[in-house]
């Protein structure tokens, strides 16, 4: 049976109410987008230059003895994740989620091989709902960070590679390409000089700087920095896929709420007609009858 | 007219500073630092401290909470894990800090819990310490 007139209008207008929202939190997702993509470029300086101070250290003390640079012998992986609090972003947190658990079934036996640390609600419940272990998370960070609201994080975090709670850090976050593609990302973090980048950094000498008190000192402090800093960059970056995943995903949903309210006044419009033709042919039908 | 310093503070929350000065004085693990133009290149590791940048008798104050110093051909760059002039300092949340430090290191939960509150309470009573001078 078709729907009456009055069921197609309820639905056109329920659905005008959900377009709307969505039209609106696509609004949101877009300015929050602007703002997370300044926010990247704001730290991009500091990215560099502490990357630079490490190659200017590691270039003039060849013999590094810091453990965050050398790889030891793998016991404990620890996987960082960054996901969302909110849902309602797309595949934003589903797809690296996938990711991460695909990656642990392949490369672990048991559950004493890896831990997880976990950035943002989604993350954390969906690991803790699998009993699979979780050294720390961290929910509710605000949508435009500072260094600050992740810093006792990033520290926990190098601070535990550095006491041998695991033996590598990798980051599972999506990578921000365009505000229309963002994709996962698996990044090794710790330890931090893997073999072909010590190749490269020992072929390029040149210098002069005078370290106080001396380079192993300053290797001391700089490398967690540096570490904490590569982390905190992965973090940024996946705010920003949160936002434009979120940004997408609203705008496909109003996008079809708009097919859709036209397809219900297509059918509205049909219903409409086909009424005023019943009854005019019930008109027109009585009528002659009358003439008979 | 003399030479001058181009002296730059670098955060992760972005460029901070960017100016010419004629005299920089900040804190060193090895004590207290002064650089003028023209001095030899240097990195040397910063304490939570005050770094002060002088230009025409007049110094500007700024809070840094550790970080590192590059002296390299009359460019100098600071780069910071937090850094703040008096203007930006916001005492309220200083306060907070310094309280909630303060009772972590009486709890003495772990010890890297307890490395960080000690950080955290470092980085507030700088800046408290800064304001408070003026």
């Amino acid at each position: 049976m078709t729907p009456s007139l009055r069921e197609i209008q309820k639905r056109i207008n329920s659905t005008e109410k959900t377009k709307k929202i969505t039209n609106a939190m696509h609004m949101v997702a877009a300015s929050k987008l602007g703002k997370s993509e300044t926010n990247n470029e704001a730290f991009i300086p500091y990215a560099e230059k502490i990357e630079e101070m490490v190659h200017h250290i590691v270039e003039s003390y060849g013999d590094h003895q810091h453990p965050i640079l050398i790889p030891r012998k793998v016991k404990k992986v620890a996987y960082f994740v960054v996901t969302s609090d909110r849902g309602l972003a797309g595949p934003f947190n589903s797809q690296v989620l996938r990711k991460l658990e695909e990656l642990i079934h392949k490369r672990h036996r048991t559950s004493k091989e890896y831990t997880i640390i976990s950035i943002g609600r989604m993350g954390r419940d969906y690991f803790k709902s699998r009993n699979m272990p979780v050294l720390r998370s961290v929910t509710d960070l605000p949508d435009h960070p500072y260094f600050s609201d992740l810093e006792d994080l990033t520290f926990d975090t190098v601070q535990f590679f550095v006491d041998g709670e695991f033996d590598q850090l990798e980051m599972v976050y999506n990578h921000f390409v365009s505000a229309v593609s963002q994709e996962v990302r698996v990044k090794k973090i710790l330890p931090l000089v893997n073999e072909d980048d010590v190749d490269q950094l020992k072929t390029t000498k040149h210098s002069e700087f005078l370290f106080e008190p001396n380079e192993e000192q300053i290797l001391k402090t700089l490398l967690p920095q540096y570490a904490e800093s590569l982390i905190y960059g992965a973090f940024l970056e996946s705010k920003a896929s949160e936002n434009a995943a979120r940004m997408n995903a609203m705008r496909n949903a109003t996008d079809n709420a708009d097919n859709m309210i036209s397809d219900l006044r297509l059918q509205y419009n049909r219903a409409r007609q086909a009424q005023i033709t019943q009854e005019l042919s019930e008109i027109i039908s009585g009528a002659e009858a009358q003439d008979d | 007219m003399g030479k001058t310093l181009t002296v730059e503070v670098v955060t992760p929350d972005g460029l901070i500073i960017k100016d010419q000065y004629d005299m920089v004085v900040v804190h060193t693990e090895l004590g207290e630092v002064g650089i003028l133009p023209e001095h030899a290149p240097l990195i040397a590791p910063l304490t939570i401290s005050t770094a002060r940048l002088k230009r025409d008798g007049e110094a500007m104050k700024v809070a840094i909470g550790g970080g590192f110093i590059e002296v390299d051909r009359n460019h100098i760059t600071i780069l910071a894990q937090s850094a703040e002039t008096p203007a930006k300092i916001d005492v309220q949340r200083a306060r907070k800090a310094k309280e909630r430090a303060e009772r972590r290191i009486k709890q003495k939960r772990d010890h890297v819990d307890f490395r960080r509150a000690e950080l955290a309470l470092k980085r507030a009573i700088n800046r408290l310490n800064l304001i408070n001078e003026d």
